[in-house]
């Protein structure tokens, strides 16, 4: 239950009274709320004194008669306006114009009510108002999360861009004060990362193109038919010199042996790239990447599984948050953006309308399953 | 005369790469050096050891593991200086100075310092610090 603070402003004490008795046991609920609002009502019989009351406190409602004897309606209307309080104003007056109401809208009334009015009349006008007061805070509150999203995206963004720049700029001003001596052999080590950390950053720079094409909504262009087993093998062979290196193995199993989808070739593409490429760098040495495509009732289903580190239950939940690294003894030496799985989940969810799940053992290996349904593929 | 010489110095980041210029840096003039890549890992050297100097980066595990390490460190010991360093500050509008006697209530660090500091400086800060 929430309270909302209404302020009457009438020189007449009656109809300040009279408002105060309809208002008082009333409140206003709305079906898509849990809450419940309740007025808290305060009186001013003056233009002056309203605006003291409003610079004092937290006012959400004013109803405010125009004609006082000292400052009128507007002007205090115009002062709430000026000062930005974020609070809903209602005109309640019997000299109303057309005149009075374009300069009372124009300065943010909400709404008029003439005098006089019934309690009906003013229960109906309190509903109007108490519902626009929560949804305009409601936006402000959603917008001013979804800044703050974004801000928080671009600081680990240049994070995770100004790191590698600051550990190659070490490295090279070792080199250049010459810290360990003058024999080049001495510094392989920091030119090894040095080269290392600059690959790294060229895939995050890469990851950070898909993920901008992604979240520009951009429809899909390029879509046409294609074989999802002939991109995974595509996919297969890219990764095949990362995975001769730990001698892994990459099978593909494909039932029935062609599966067709209309859709982006790029976007399929990532799907593969992604998956795969975890389960080889995740692996073990002489470990198995097996990649099980099947099609049964209308529904595409891809998985890949590694012979690999696996994680641990409480590390799965993090997984798909971008530039979420699960760091640990295993996975230090590995490199990565970090944003891989959170481009792959957008993909899946809002390309495909389908779904992603994760099941994996600590040390046995790891399993990413994806469901596309065939049909709702965008065109 | 190389005061420093036997000091331990436990540093703290997620950046194998800056542990290792860190480490270089500080073998060097003779400091001893303990080094932790996680949080965590930080977290349980803390517990057993107490080093004469802290050096933590901001964001390891957490966004704030500078500062979650800082406090720890300083509720045990609280004499042992800490150096915060991060390379993420202006630009992205998040300050964390600590000139203020406010900001010095939460932030228990001692000292805030920019990451790409040259080695003579680091030095001069953390002899500073030590009062050496």
């Amino acid at each position: 239950m929430a309270t909302l603070k209404v302020l009457i402003v009438d020189d007449e004490p009656g109809i300040r009274s009279g408002i105060k008795r309809i208002l008082s046991n009333y409140f206003v609920d709305f079906p898509f709320l849990d809450e419940e609002f309740t007025f808290e009502l305060q009186e001013a019989g003056s233009g002056e004194d309203a605006i003291e009351i409003i610079d004092k406190n937290n006012t959400d409602i004013v109803l405010l008669d125009n004609k006082l004897p000292g400052m009128d309606g507007i002007e205090v209307l115009e002062y709430i306006n000026k000062k930005e309080f974020d609070c809903s104003v209602m005109m309640i007056t019997s000299y109303a114009s057309l005149d009075l109401a374009v300069k009372a809208t124009n300065n943010g009334a909400y709404n008029f009510v003439p005098k006089p009015f019934t309690p009906q009349e003013l229960k109906a006008a309190m509903e109007g108002i108490t519902k626009n007061l929560y949804l305009r805070r409601m936006t402000k509150k959603l917008n001013k999360e979804g800044k703050q999203v974004r801000f928080q995206f671009l600081s680990v963004l240049s994070h995770e861009l100004k790191s590698p720049i600051n550990a190659i700029e070490g490295y090279l001003r070792i080199m250049k004060d010459r810290q360990v001596g003058n024999n080049i052999d001495d510094y392989e080590v920091m030119l090894n990362r040095s080269l290392e950390r600059i690959s790294g950053m060229r895939t995050l720079i890469m990851d950070m193109l898909d993920l901008t094409k992604l979240e520009s909504n951009k429809k899909a262009l390029d879509v046409k038919k294609i074989d999802i087993v002939d991109i995974a093998t595509l996919s297969k062979d890219t990764m095949t010199p990362m995975a001769i290196q730990k001698n892994i193995k990459i099978f593909i199993d494909s039932n029935p042996e062609h599966i067709f989808l209309l859709a982006e070739p790029e976007k399929i593409e990532i799907i593969f790239n992604n998956l795969i490429s975890n389960a080889v760098k995740y692996n073990k040495d002489n470990g198995e990447v097996n990649c099980v495509l099947r099609e049964e009732n209308n529904k595409i289903k891809i998985s890949v599984s590694d012979t690999g580190i696996g994680m641990s239950e409480e590390d799965i939940p993090k997984l798909f948050q971008e530039f979420m690294r699960i760091k640990n003894e295993k996975t230090k030496a590995i490199s990565g953006s970090g944003l891989g799985l959170s481009i792959l989940k957008k993909i899946v969810e809002e390309v495909f309308h389908g779904s992603i799940s994760v099941a994996s053992i600590p040390d046995k290996g790891t399993t990413f399953t994806i469901e596309i349904p065939k049909i709702n593929i965008p065109l | 005369m190389n005061t420093l010489k036997d000091k331990t110095v436990l540093i703290a980041d997620d950046d194998m790469d800056i542990i290792t210029q860190l480490s270089l840096q500080l073998t060097k003039i003779g400091m001893k050096v303990i080094t932790a890549e996680t949080q965590k890992d930080a977290e349980s050297i803390i517990e057993k050891t107490k080093p004469d100097l802290a050096i933590f980066d901001l964001m390891m595990d957490n966004r704030d593991s500078g500062f979650i390490l800082s406090y720890k460190l300083k509720k045990k010991y609280p004499e042992v200086p800490v150096i915060i360093i991060t390379g993420v500050t202006a630009d992205t509008g998040m300050m964390f100075g600590l000139e203020s006697e406010e900001q010095k209530k939460w932030i228990k660090a001692d000292l805030y310092l920019e990451k790409g500091l040259r080695p003579e400086q680091l030095q001069m800060e953390i002899k500073k610090l030590l009062k050496i």
